[in-house]
């Protein structure tokens, strides 16, 4: 929050109305609580990032190199001529406003230059002036001339307008959906955060984990010997709860699948009730079926921040698991509840670090079943592999389990827009859940609402930017949990059941955040498992109490 | 015709105007946005805000239930809360219904001396400020416990389920210094 005014200025400022001016004339006022921290000098030093300092987004200097502006001009240029993408959606707009009022943060903080087309107009803008000939034309005539043609030079005001704008995006492509061209928002952001990268414009919570998990393998940083004894730790809890020792492979050479899941399902409440859901259904599948399926302590993250910082440093983050799935001699690549980890996958993984003609095209070996669009990425979603399994009548379910539960489930962006999972999850939690209740049609599948914190923005000081982005999302289970009772927000996404959590306790405390393998392992009935009086979480299961204690 | 009768009777007209106004509070853009889409998913802010004007005016006419003026304040509140509002601003918007009842009423009131009547309903007015800064205080000290607390609710707790970190043992031996040695 910014600094109170004094009674002479706010008495000044007392109309009630803002001032009218466009946007071009609204300077940008960097705002606590929307504004992320600035990334520290030793994570951009690790990965060989330029101009590494200690500085602040409210510092008036934020130590840029001296050629600031040639570096970004040549940067801007280098991105037009290789994404052929970018630079049809700096010509091809043509402000038609269909995106304006679809984006989350709009929609929640009511700031116009959350609209998507404004967004992409704050790079658009310095485009025309510096790369188009009508712009250079226009500019002899001088500001007026330019302005009319929507062109400006790339200021220090412009630029901290870019780094604030920027980073209240979370690529989540809700915009694009709607825009009749096609244009994709969440292109232009990562492109803004790339050019914004050449010059050490980073956020400390992308920055961060990209060096961790440069160095360590994961997000947290976590080394291999506190994943075991994080995954020892739910293998006791396991057997607390149904009375069956699972017995997790880790790097198991010629297994039959590697496993790569987020490091937020081990290591953060709730995702590691579904991390406990996938140990149990890979001891399910072991036991019933002889399927090896492996973790690696050194693949030990699905997730990809380098994606929120530039391509070379997304390509640099996936290339581990290529080559872990070599090393291991595996056949492919199973992957866990991840948002923007599909993305990559889907989108990047097989061009960027493939081919994987090392591995075998997918195939259920229990069912037969053939993962054609897998063919080329050689990697399944856990909800496609389960959600065939259950098809085929391959696993034993138990679904009045989650019968204390009434669930709904939220499209996570990436898996959704990204890679066009719909149905498989929703297939898998009807088949676990019995009470299970459908958002609004315009806040699910396509159009579904964003968590808010995506990208790189689930950070603690931009609290106030992630409940304005997590406003419409929660607005639209605020409204099946009145009319049906839901208390369950299901999810695929492991930074999701990060955000969730925090916003619902802002939003609507009455309801829970979960994983659908969370669900999926409280119905799963393990060969040989006691009674089962709790669920995953340790909490009594309504009418299943041991009689013991009746 | 008692102000609260005349109030009554304007009621649409004043609920429109109010939230009218209440919306202006944004960037021009966002408030003919808020105006036009009547969708609840697609636009939760207008819905809620006039969703909010309507059930706090009619409690306003009837005895101003704190849990019913709650129950619709909370959620403008909680929005306004988090947007890029100062304090002020933030709950400003409520003082913007004794303009539009002094605009509405002007001429009955002069004619029907409802002055005294208005004096009071205005009094009613201020109490919802009151109630509407203590809750914007509440949503503000909620963020503030969701900013501390976040990274200990989530990974701190599952690495204490997991004993990474443990606290001091209760039945640690009690070991005193010896001091002559």
């Amino acid at each position: 929050m910014k600094e109170l005014p004094n009674p002479d200025e706010f008495l000044s400022k007392i109309d009630h109305k803002p001032s009218p001016t466009g946007w071009m004339d609204t300077p940008v006022e960097i705002r606590r609580g929307i504004a992320c921290h600035a990334a520290k000098p030793d994570r951009l030093e690790y990965v060989g990032f330029p101009n590494p300092r200690d500085w602040s987004c409210f510092d008036e200097d934020w130590q840029l190199p001296e050629n600031w502006q040639e570096i970004l001009h040549k940067g801007f240029k280098e991105r037009l001529d290789r994404f052929r993408s970018v630079k049809i959606f700096m010509d091809i707009c043509v402000r038609c406003g269909a995106c304006a009022d679809k984006c989350h943060f709009f929609i929640g903080s009511g700031d116009p230059k959350n609209m998507p087309v404004v967004r992409a107009e704050l790079l658009r803008s310095v485009y025309r002036n510096d790369f188009t000939t009508a712009g250079k034309i226009l500019g002899l005539f001088g500001k007026k001339a330019k302005k009319a043609y929507g062109a400006r030079e790339l200021t220090l005001d412009v630029l901290k307008e870019w780094w604030y704008y920027f980073f209240q995006c979370t690529e989540c492509r809700r915009c694009s959906v709607f825009c009749p061209y096609g244009i994709d928002t969440a292109e232009i952001t990562i492109f803004g955060r790339e050019l914004l990268n050449l010059i050490g414009l980073n956020i400390d919570w992308v920055a961060a984990p990209v060096a961790f998990c440069y160095r360590t393998g994961n997000h947290l940083g976590i080394q291999p010997h506190a994943y075991k004894d994080m995954m020892d730790f739910f293998t006791d809890e396991i057997e607390e709860v149904c009375g069956i020792r699972v017995k997790p492979h880790f790097m198991k050479k010629k297994a039959d699948i590697l496993f790569i899941t987020p490091s937020g399902d081990v290591f953060a409440d709730p995702g590691t009730f579904t991390c406990m859901g996938y140990m149990m259904l890979f001891h399910f599948l072991q036991e019933k079926y002889g399927l090896e399926i492996t973790w690696s302590t050194y693949a030990s993250e699905g997730g990809n921040f380098g994606f929120f910082t530039s391509h070379e440093m997304m390509k640099r983050l996936n290339a581990k698991m290529y080559a872990e799935a070599k090393r291991l001699g595996v056949k492919w690549i199973l992957g866990g509840e991840c948002g923007h980890m599909w993305r990559v996958v889907h989108q990047y993984m097989d061009t960027m670090n493939g081919p994987a003609d090392f591995l075998e095209e997918p195939v259920n070996p229990i069912t037969g079943t053939k993962f054609e669009n897998a063919r080329s990425t050689k990697m399944v979603h856990i909800c496609e592999f389960v959600a065939d399994l259950i098809k085929h009548g391959k696993l034993d379910l138990d679904p009045s389990r989650n019968d204390h539960l009434k669930v709904t489930f939220h499209d996570s962006c990436n898996p959704a827009r990204g890679m066009g999972l719909l149905e498989e999850p929703r297939y898998v939690i009807k088949n676990v859940c019995n009470h299970f209740y459908e958002m609004p049609a315009n806040t699910i599948r396509e159009q579904t609402f964003c968590c808010g914190s995506g990208a790189g923005l689930n950070a603690g000081e931009n609290m106030e930017l992630r409940m304005q982005g997590a406003l419409p999302r929660l607005n639209a289970v605020k409204y099946v949990h009145e009319k049906h009772g839901v208390n369950m927000l299901s999810c695929v996404c492991a930074i999701d059941r990060a955000a969730f959590p925090t916003a619902l306790e802002y939003w609507l405390p009455e309801v829970d955040n979960c994983g659908v393998h969370e669900l999926v392992a409280n119905a799963l009935i393990l060969p040989g498992e006691k009674k089962r009086t709790v669920d995953l979480r340790n909490e009594p299961l309504p009418g299943m109490e041991d009689e013991d204690d009746e | 015709m008692s102000l609260n009768n005349l109030l009554a009777q304007r009621k649409t007209a004043i609920i429109k105007n109010w939230f009218t106004l209440a919306v202006e509070t944004y960037p021009p853009d966002t408030a003919s946005f808020l105006k036009k889409q009547k969708d609840p998913f697609a636009n939760p802010v207008g819905r809620t805000v006039s969703l909010g004007l309507e059930g706090l005016f009619n409690e306003l006419l009837k005895e101003m239930d704190y849990e019913i003026i709650t129950s619709f304040l909370d959620p403008i509140i909680r929005i306004r809360a988090i947007q890029n509002f100062s304090p002020a601003h933030a709950v400003s918007f409520i003082f913007l219904l004794k303009k539009v009842i002094r605009e509405n009423i002007k001429k009955e009131a002069l004619e029907e001396q409802l002055f005294n009547e208005l004096l009071l309903f205005e009094s009613k007015i201020d109490q919802l400020v009151m109630i509407a800064f203590n809750l914007y205080m509440q949503c503000k000290e909620k963020i503030y416990d969701l900013k501390a607390n976040e990274m200990r609710n989530s990974t701190y707790k599952a690495f204490k389920r997991a004993g990474l970190v443990r606290d001091w043992p209760v039945d640690e031996p009690d070991i005193k210094p010896n001091i002559n040695e």
